[in-house]
């Protein structure tokens, strides 16, 4: 296994490899497709018109590709804000303060609530070109993966060993260089580990965001989201069949040429090595990193990023004690800002606000978040029932659980808004109550973050506390009570307030759903949003998604959080 | 051997401390001191100890040298210009290594050389040298992750050497290490610095560890606690290379013990401005179970009752940093008297040591109430409160007035372990409450 990390390096010299022809492929491959793809980007917005999306399954492969490179570009850019926005978090105790708080309010935005805000925004960026639904797309996209991505970063920035720091330090690393050398190499696991993560949101919402209507707005961009949008209104289920199936194969893609290779090349990265854990391993980085060809290519972006940071060249300890002595000033004048914002904040939103709505309309969104979060609490307890124990059954049987494992991981990814229209069409075919059915697909993709949490949890039991309840003959309820649950509490509270994250976000999919001309919706905010997203009521979109985001702020701050940190101390096992 | 030549000691000084001191801010306002009024001077060719146990300073010392922390007060001198940042010049080997684990031991060691914007087939050419010196060669494609301790250690040594520093600070170097692989790693250093093969001119040691200090040092400055200082300088002045069986080694060991724990020392922890003799004294967190052993080993044969400590130390294999706070804390509950690097059991002592479970109990809990103010303070406010209760936090605020909250928590829950033994009173750690209520 240690052969794949030292070949990445020193690259042996010699006769071209098989390496080099593989990755001369994946190379020439993945050039071919960024042109192929974003050829039809800078067109007139008139020729979605003019070509409108087909059922043709053959169109398929074209609209995977359009909607890989929307998900590619919004990764890229959660990467730069990732960089940025929770270094500087980190860096600066001070703005950390706010960019921190600022941080988990933007996580508690329904996603979706971004774009029926900001579309219009952007569609007046690139007027009259794709260009610019393109844009509010790829925001979405953004929407879905930044946040965790930074908020993990920003973690591993405050955890880095001081000793590491002080070495880069006393061998006088400039801040640039440390920054590469350090801080990246050590926030890389958990950062790709988020960025999987994200990009299981991701799917979610770019299927949701490529046929974007407000009110008057419609913008349908060529994709699978456009093509099961299509399919949905006309009735064809032998399409959202086809478009299943592309979304498998572009999942099991992704996962084998994107986050393989980068879980496998990140784990080089991990600080503390338990002996014995499995070294993740993968083909493509094996030929990659075989490759004599890769491997000089990388010697010399190696040599442009010094160059790069001779230019900036930021001297440690810069930031030195001298700035201290305007600390309060600038904390004073910090402070004052802030306010200002807020003051103007509330302002604007209330003169936006205050003409159009009443006491009696803020009335009504907090009685329907109140459904919706009472749904959203039914569910991740009906979820929990049925996932803690199997996942405990799993994560304690090894074999089984190298089977289960990627399969939940996999589901999680899958964006279950596919499988809505089956059903839509089941409630519309058995007459079922809409209000409680559809319910359900709210938690249908999230569920899965608890299953596999668990699973994690019960497989990371250590061996001895397995042999002690046998030893002792603790069976039954008395073994789930005492040894059993608490042992993945840690764990399923990280996936109980993953899947709930994700259900509110659901929520305004999940709650408004159609079938042809049937629609169907439940009473809650989420389809409060949708409703007013497809009249356009701007008024309305900005209340529902307010109010959606102050239930999963404060529900999160008064339950989640608190929920954590109780099962981190009291049942951590370390 | 002589290729430190002793005769350059009148030329300038290396590195020259002058009345440094640094303290921290206490969450009050209030200033907590951990290092007071230091003075050093290094010159070259020498080989300066800094020996003293946790909490004393002796770290704080070494990041000021290394200007990874500025001092509140004095100044740092290399070559005679003021230390303000990390130096050129001066490098530094850490306890628990500092390396890369994503970089292969070549990387690791060529960092340094990178960061100085040497030319590339310099800093080939100097590293593999390095590596090669520090008999490392072979290694130069490892991961850390596949190196035992003490090579990771040697590749620690390879990079703080390849930048040619002046002064090698030693930042507890082998204390990660078990005992065998630190001793020859010791010697291989020892070997490369007498015969003049390392391109250093001073070395700075910190330690805790007696016998490793006599071994390497030309000089030993012996630190003290609470505040952190320099109590006592110590020339070594027997040829190298030593031999720890030689009379004069032990004789310089022992020596160093007595001034350890002198009679002076006793008043570092009784009365000194930060850990006073009120409730503000400073509980080090010592387990019964090792302050019973103590008292069970002095008490029987060979030593019936009175003990050297270097010859203890070896007996139980333990740490100055864990003998010193046992013994103390025997000698403040008065089981144990120590003097001259000795440590007497009093009467109570041997009582306790020849008692049972239950009546060394009421014993230790006798003396505890006796002679540790706090632990008869909290009694004495749950006898007084009607529910007979009381949070932890009650106790941390006094305490905090007197020492900082990292203090004050390790005091509180070094009671904590006694009270319990002692069955003086209960603590429950999820409620944060203190009682005289037995856990049901």
């Amino acid at each position: 296994m240690s052969t794949t990390r030292t070949a990445w390096s020193t690259a042996s010299r010699g006769a071209p490899s098989r390496f080099d022809l593989i990755a001369l492929i994946l190379v020439i491959g993945l050039l071919a497709f960024l042109a192929a793809t974003s050829k039809g980007v800078l067109a007139p917005i008139t020729s979605l018109d003019s070509s409108p999306v087909s059922l043709n399954p053959w169109m398929l492969p074209g609209y995977v590709a359009r909607t890989t490179l929307r998900m590619l570009a919004g990764l890229s850019l959660s990467l730069l804000f990732t960089f940025t926005y929770a270094t500087w978090a980190a860096k600066s105790p001070r703005a950390g303060r706010i960019l921190i708080p600022v941080l988990d309010v933007l996580q508690s935005v329904p996603i979706l609530g971004f774009i029926s805000v900001t579309v219009v925004f952007f569609m007046s960026l690139a007027p009259g070109r794709v260009l610019g639904a393109e844009f509010a797309a790829v925001f979405a996209i953004f929407t879905s993966q930044a946040w965790n991505m930074a908020f993990s970063f920003y973690q591993s920035l405050r955890t880095v060993p001081a000793e590491l720091i002080e070495a880069s330090r006393s061998f006088r690393l400039s801040g640039w260089s440390r920054f590469w050398r350090l801080e990246v190499p050590f926030g890389m696991p958990p950062l790709v580990w988020n960025m999987m993560m994200s990009m299981s949101g991701g799917w979610f919402f770019v299927v949701a965001s490529e046929a974007i209507s407000v009110g008057p707005t419609t913008v349908t961009l060529p994709g699978i989201g456009a093509y099961i949008d299509l399919a949905i209104r006309q009735k064809d289920l032998h399409a959202v069949g086809y478009a299943i199936l592309a979304m498998l194969a572009v999942i099991l893609v992704y996962d084998q040429l994107l986050f393989r290779p980068l879980v496998a090349w990140s784990d080089r990265f991990r600080f503390e090595s338990e002996p014995g854990a499995p070294v993740p391993s993968s083909w493509v980085l094996d030929a990659l990193a075989g490759s004599r060809l890769i491997a000089r290519a990388l010697r010399r972006l190696r040599g442009f990023g010094r160059m790069l940071g001779a230019a900036v060249r930021l001297r440690p300890g810069a930031q030195s004690v001298d700035t201290a002595v305007n600390a309060e000033n600038l904390d004073r004048i910090a402070t004052t800002i802030v306010a200002l914002l807020l003051a103007l904040a509330i302002w604007q939103a209330v003169r936006f606000l205050a003409p159009e709505l009443g006491w009696h309309d803020i009335g009504t969104t907090l009685g329907l978040g109140a459904l919706t979060a009472i749904r959203v609490f039914i569910l991740i307890a009906l979820a929990s029932c049925v996932w803690v124990p199997v996942g405990i059954y799993v994560g304690l049987r090894p074999k089984v659980a190298r089977v289960v494992q990627p399969i939940a991981q996999f589901l999680a990814a899958f964006p279950a808004n596919l499988l809505f229209p089956v059903a839509v069409a089941a409630i519309v075919t058995f007459k079922l109550n809409a209000n409680i059915w559809l319910s359900p697909l709210m938690i249908l993709g999230t569920q899965w973050y608890i299953l596999f949490n668990v699973i994690a949890g019960a497989s990371a039991m250590p061996g001895e506390m397995r042999h002690v309840s046998n030893n002792f003959h603790v069976r039954g309820w008395l073994w789930w009570r005492k040894i059993g649950l608490p042992a993945v509490m840690p764990f399923y509270v990280t996936g109980a307030i993953t899947a709930s994250g994700g259900s509110w976000n659901a929520a305004i999919v999940a709650e408004v759903a159609s079938w042809g001309d049937e629609h169907l919706s439940a009473t809650g905010l989420g389809s409060y949003i949708a409703t007013a997203t497809s009249d356009g009521n701007f008024h309305r979109i900005v209340l529902g998604v307010v109010t959606m985001s102050l239930y999963v702020l404060l529900i999160n701050r008064l339950l989640w959080r608190p929920l954590y940190y109780y099962a981190e101390r009291k049942f951590r096992l370390s | 051997m002589n290729a430190q030549p002793k005769m350059n000691a009148d030329t300038q000084p290396l590195l020259d401390v002058v009345h440094a001191r640094k303290s921290f801010t206490k969450g009050d306002g209030g200033e907590l001191l951990v290092l007071e009024d230091v003075n050093l001077t290094v010159r070259p060719g020498e080989v300066v100890g800094l020996l003293g146990r946790s909490g004393s300073g002796k770290s704080t010392l070494l990041r000021l040298i290394a200007g990874l922390s500025k001092p509140s007060g004095g100044k740092v001198n290399y070559l005679g210009t003021p230390v303000t940042g990390p130096a050129e010049g001066i490098s530094m080997v850490f306890q628990s290594f500092a390396l890369f684990p994503w970089l292969t031991v070549y990387e690791n060691v060529a960092l340094g050389l990178e960061a100085m914007h040497v030319a590339r087939d310099e800093i080939r050419r100097r590293s593999l040298a390095a590596i090669d010196l520090i008999g490392l060669d072979g290694f130069e494609s490892a991961y850390p992750r596949e190196l035992s301790g003490g090579m990771r250690q040697r590749v620690g040594f390879a990079r703080a050497l390849v930048v040619h520093p002046n002064i090698l600070l030693m930042d507890e170097p082998f204390s990660a290490l078990d005992v065998l692989t630190a001793e020859t790693l010791r010697t291989d250093f020892l070997e490369l610095w007498s015969d003049g093969r390392m391109p250093i001119k001073g070395v700075i040691l910190v330690t805790h560890n007696i016998e490793e200090a006599v071994q390497m040092c030309d000089r030993i400055l012996v630190f003290a606690t609470n505040p952190g200082r320099i109590v006592s300088e110590i020339q070594v002045t027997i040829p190298r290379p030593r031999d720890r069986n030689d009379p004069a080694f032990a004789g310089l060991v022992e020596q160093i013990y007595v001034e350890m724990t002198a009679k002076k020392g006793r008043t570092t922890t009784r009365i000194s401005p930060a850990g006073g003799s009120g409730i503000d004294m400073i509980l080090p967190r010592v387990s019964s179970n090792i302050l019973a052993g103590l008292l069970e080993t002095v008490a029987a044969p060979p030593f019936s009752g009175r003990a050297d400590l270097p010859e203890i130390a070896s007996e139980l294999t333990l740490e100055i940093d864990e003998l010193f706070p046992a013994a103390e804390t025997l000698q403040m509950l008065r089981f144990a008297e120590i003097e001259g690097g000795d440590i007497h059991l009093l009467p109570e002592g041997i009582a306790f040591a020849d008692a049972e479970v239950d009546e060394r109990k009421r014993l230790f809990a006798r003396h505890l109430l006796a002679y540790v103010p706090l632990a008869a303070h909290v009694r004495r406010v749950l006898d007084e409160r009607r529910t007979h209760a009381a949070p932890s936090s009650r106790f941390l605020d006094e305490l905090e007035d007197h020492m900082s909250p990292e203090v004050a928590e390790e005091t509180l829950r070094a009671l904590v372990s006694w009270a319990r033994y002692a069955e003086i009173f209960a603590y429950d750690d999820e409620t944060g409450q203190f009682s005289l209520e037995n856990p049901t």
